[in-house]
């Protein structure tokens, strides 16, 4: 009987001591420093396959592409 | 890699709403979010002017500046962006911006407001290039396949120029020299009028 409750009484100390335990959920921020997932450069990926210069190439030419003066005849 | 940004010729801009419904086709923007939307001045009168506007991706950008959890961030090129899952849909960010840039879509019944969407530049967001997460929250990542905004690239009088700033504003400067009309404006000089070798100002260029 008395270890029954013994047994009983360490239970609910171990319930209790347990809230003890809590870890804080609120996020810590640092003041004006991006505190997300880091993003990778555009020519990071499968398609230009680290090629900075060639993604730049790419880019320029697109730029280029929406001047209709360089596109058309000049006269 | 200049900086990249966003130039809209109102002397071009016919109101046809080609770029804001490239933006929606593109990254499937739900309803209610317009990441870019044309703006009429006297509307209806004669001499109206048009104006496309979305997230111009400001050199110091006031939404970087207010937002309290430093969800934003500027890449190499200059494009202004932000992670989704830090945002906590504040709205601070949509009274900084004189754009109105930012947009919260309306969850739920009760009109709960979401996470800040906004134009990403084609540019997607910190997420796996050319991944579902990623377009599922940031759109489709066309920079990272070599291309432009897709609401530039659609724009049919060539009105609406996104890209390198140089070049966007070299192609500006020509248009106008060629057109002989809008260098007379005050602090067109200052903004376009790029010295010629030997510091003489391009022929037309005031102020």
């Amino acid at each position: 009987m008395r270890r029954a409750l013994i047994a009983g009484l360490a239970g609910c100390f171990a319930v209790l001591a347990a809230g003890c335990g809590e870890q804080s959920q609120v996020t810590v921020y640092k003041q004006g420093q991006y505190q997300g997932k880091p993003d990778k450069q555009p020519w990071d990926n499968a398609m230009f396959k680290g090629d900075r210069a060639g993604w730049e190439k790419t880019i320029k030419a697109r730029n280029n592409g929406q001047n209709e003066y360089s596109r058309t005849v000049s006269n | 890699m200049a900086r990249m940004k966003f130039l809209c010729d109102a002397e071009r801009c016919i109101e046809c709403n080609g770029c804001v419904t490239a933006c929606k086709n593109e990254h499937e923007v739900p309803w209610g979010v317009n990441r870019r939307r044309v703006v009429t001045l006297n509307d209806g009168l004669p001499g109206e002017k048009s104006i496309s506007v979305a997230c111009m991706h400001c050199s110091d950008a006031p939404c970087m500046a207010v937002c309290p959890v430093d969800c934003f961030y500027k890449t190499s090129e200059g494009v202004v962006l932000h992670d989704k899952d830090l945002c906590i849909g504040c709205g601070y960010c949509f009274y900084a911006c004189p754009f109105g840039a930012p947009q919260f879509p309306q969850d739920g019944a009760f009109g709960l407001r979401g996470k800040m969407d906004k134009c990403t530049f084609c540019a997607g967001g910190p997420e796996q290039d050319h991944s579902d997460a990623e377009f599922k929250k940031y759109g489709r990542n066309r920079l990272a396949e070599g291309k432009l905004p897709a609401c530039a690239e659609m724009c049919s009088t060539k009105a609406l120029l996104g890209g390198d700033s140089d070049v966007i504003a070299d192609i500006y400067r020509n248009r106008v020299l060629k057109r002989g009309k809008g260098s007379e404006v005050w602090g067109w000089g200052t903004a376009y009028g790029k010295p010629e070798k030997g510091g003489t100002p391009p022929a037309g260029a005031k102020s």
